[in-house]
């Protein structure tokens, strides 16, 4: 088999397929694509809800249907895909050593590497939760992958800690396949997932949703027999005497998405604390040139639609990277996180473009906040421009445009803070 | 008089509306924060409406299910109930994205039809 690419991608969700179809469209030729899993697609064959695309194609697809527009157009274009490939080291001279079972160990040199991993979720060890350790404790997307892929019921009784999202849509899967789901259960004042998943999901079947609450302990001893929840206070920590007990058989949890970077610390690239993604430039390459991330490995991102548009900004970004003809600023901006933001992608911005009119900026809030003026602030503290917004909330990504008319060559530094209207 | 609560997804603000109403007609609609509210609520409060989806059965395919969802929405009254028909279903592989699994669900004229392919194999993938 071939072992030289122009450019090889790993992971084969929505990020990896967006990067491979556009980097195509950008005349890059050889490209390998390597996934650990079966199938292609990453998580979405096991989200089998709708609600996808509306962004990207301007229609409402489930999860699979939206990654089957990817997969078809894959195979139009002759990419190679390597299945049931597990990467396992990177380094920063983008040499990548990866094991199956057809081909053995593989030493693949490459021109460009993207970084398409996705992330993992946070399990019952990252929150601690106390008590014994009976069978019946699944992370929500393990319970997915169990029910909609492999045909398994996780169980009948069911408690969900995290009102995330995808806690959310387990609830009503769970509902539906006939387990009874008493309560959902999250540890903040307001919900981290859409409005539209606590009415569509938790509302029509009358699941309740307690705020400020959270899982003291899990008992159960070869399976589980019931929690221990209680109210917190405002610094999280459980307020004694408000415990109450909840008989279940299983426990979903929902708590959280960490970017899965393994392999970028081993090639040697910085990670933000923050994002727990490598720290990028605006085409979403890493520290070391010719290496890119993009998708939940690089930021968490609460719509698949998003994780597209990154992963076709890399597209084309590796295209330029291979032609070699790009032209850096004298120094780079950077821009950081100021009031009521948690982080930004990218983190700087270090190229000249030609004919590029605006630069779009992702970013997370830490807490919700209604009538807000977002600020782009420079080194001196003037406000270069503004947006209003109607609302900000932790559980959708907030994005700018920062106009390319306003970075002059002084421009070292760009804040971005939110402001009361 | 009759009163509902009701929270609107057009967007993040999540307006908490209470709608009155006699007879099944309403009569006021308060809590909205902009005209869209309106339109859902009365949506919501008339005929609320869901796209149902979940799995079926597949024989002889490289997967033991496969995905689907109703083709239009269907009264979210009727998802229950429509869980339980369709858990009667099994489907022989190969199953192509679009296909129509079941004709008129529940006699609502909506069809359930699969939302990935599904090859035909003689062990699936995870046996």
């Amino acid at each position: 088999m071939k072992l030289e690419y122009d450019l090889v991608i790993i992971g084969g969700g929505p990020a990896g397929l967006a990067v491979a179809l556009e980097a195509r469209r950008n005349t890059v030729k050889d490209i390998l694509l390597l996934e650990r899993d079966k199938y292609l697609g990453g998580i979405l064959p096991q989200c089998i809800h709708n609600g996808f695309g509306v962004q990207y194609f301007k229609e409402e697809l489930t999860g699979p249907e939206y990654a089957g527009r990817f997969i078809t157009k894959l195979k139009d274009c002759q990419i190679n895909v390597k299945k049931e490939t597990m990467v396992i080291n990177i380094t920063s001279d983008k040499r990548i050593i990866a094991i199956n079972r057809d081909d053995g160990l593989l030493h693949i040199q490459s021109k460009a590497v993207v970084l398409a991993m996705g992330c993992r979720e946070r399990t019952r060890e990252a929150i601690a939760v106390p008590g014994s350790r009976p069978a019946g404790i699944f992370t929500a997307g393990t319970a997915q992958r169990y029910i909609n892929i492999e045909g398994y019921m996780p169980g009948r009784e069911v408690v969900v800690l995290g009102s995330g999202d995808i806690g959310m849509i387990m609830a009503r899967r769970m509902t539906l396949e006939g387990a009874r789901v008493k309560a959902v259960l999250e540890i903040m004042p307001f919900s981290t997932g859409l409005i539209r998943n606590k009415v569509q999901c938790l509302d029509d079947f009358n699941i309740p949703l307690k705020f400020n609450h959270t899982i003291t302990r899990i008992e159960g001893g070869k399976r589980v027999e019931k929690v221990t929840v209680a109210q917190v206070d405002k610094n999280l920590q459980a307020i004694p005497g408000t415990e109450e007990e909840i008989s279940c058989d299983t426990v979903l949890l929902s708590v959280g998405l960490i970017p899965e970077n393994e392999l970028t610390s081993e090639a040697g690239i910085k990670l933000d604390p923050v994002t727990r993604g490598p720290i990028v430039n605006e085409n979403r390459e890493t520290e070391i040139e010719g290496i890119f991330a993009c998708g939940n490995v690089l930021h968490v991102h609460d719509l698949a639609d998003f994780v597209t548009e990154e992963g076709e900004i890399v597209g084309r970004a590796v295209g330029e990277y291979l032609k070699g003809n790009r032209k850096f600023r004298s120094q780079p901006i950077k821009i950081f996180p100021g009031d009521n933001i948690a982080y930004v992608v990218p983190q700087h911005i270090d190229f000249i473009v030609p004919g590029r009119k605006k630069i779009k900026l992702f970013m997370r809030v830490k807490k919700p906040e209604e009538r807000v003026k977002i600020n782009l602030i420079d080194d001196k503290g003037r406000v270069l421009t503004a947006y209003k917004k109607r609302i900000v909330t932790p559980g959708e990504m907030v994005s700018v445009f920062l106009p390319e008319v306003l970075l002059d060559d002084k421009l070292k530094n760009i804040t971005i803070s939110i402001k009361r209207d | 008089m009759e009163q509902n609560k009701i929270i609107c997804i057009s967007c993040p603000i999540g307006c908490r509306m209470t709608i009155q109403s006699k007879d099944g007609k309403i009569t006021s609609i308060i809590g909205n924060a902009c005209p869209k509210g309106i339109k859902y609520a009365e949506e919501e409060f008339i005929n609320p409406l869901r796209i149902l989806t979940t799995t079926v059965k597949v024989i002889g395919g490289e997967l033991p299910l496969v995905s689907v969802k109703t083709e239009k929405s269907i009264p979210k009254r009727l998802l229950l109930k429509a869980m339980v028909e369709i858990a009667k279903i099994e489907v022989k592989a190969p199953v192509k994205i679009g296909q129509v699994i079941k004709d008129y669900l529940l006699g609502t004229g909506v069809s359930l039809v699969a939302t990935r392919n599904i090859k035909r194999v003689d062990s699936n993938l995870f046996s």
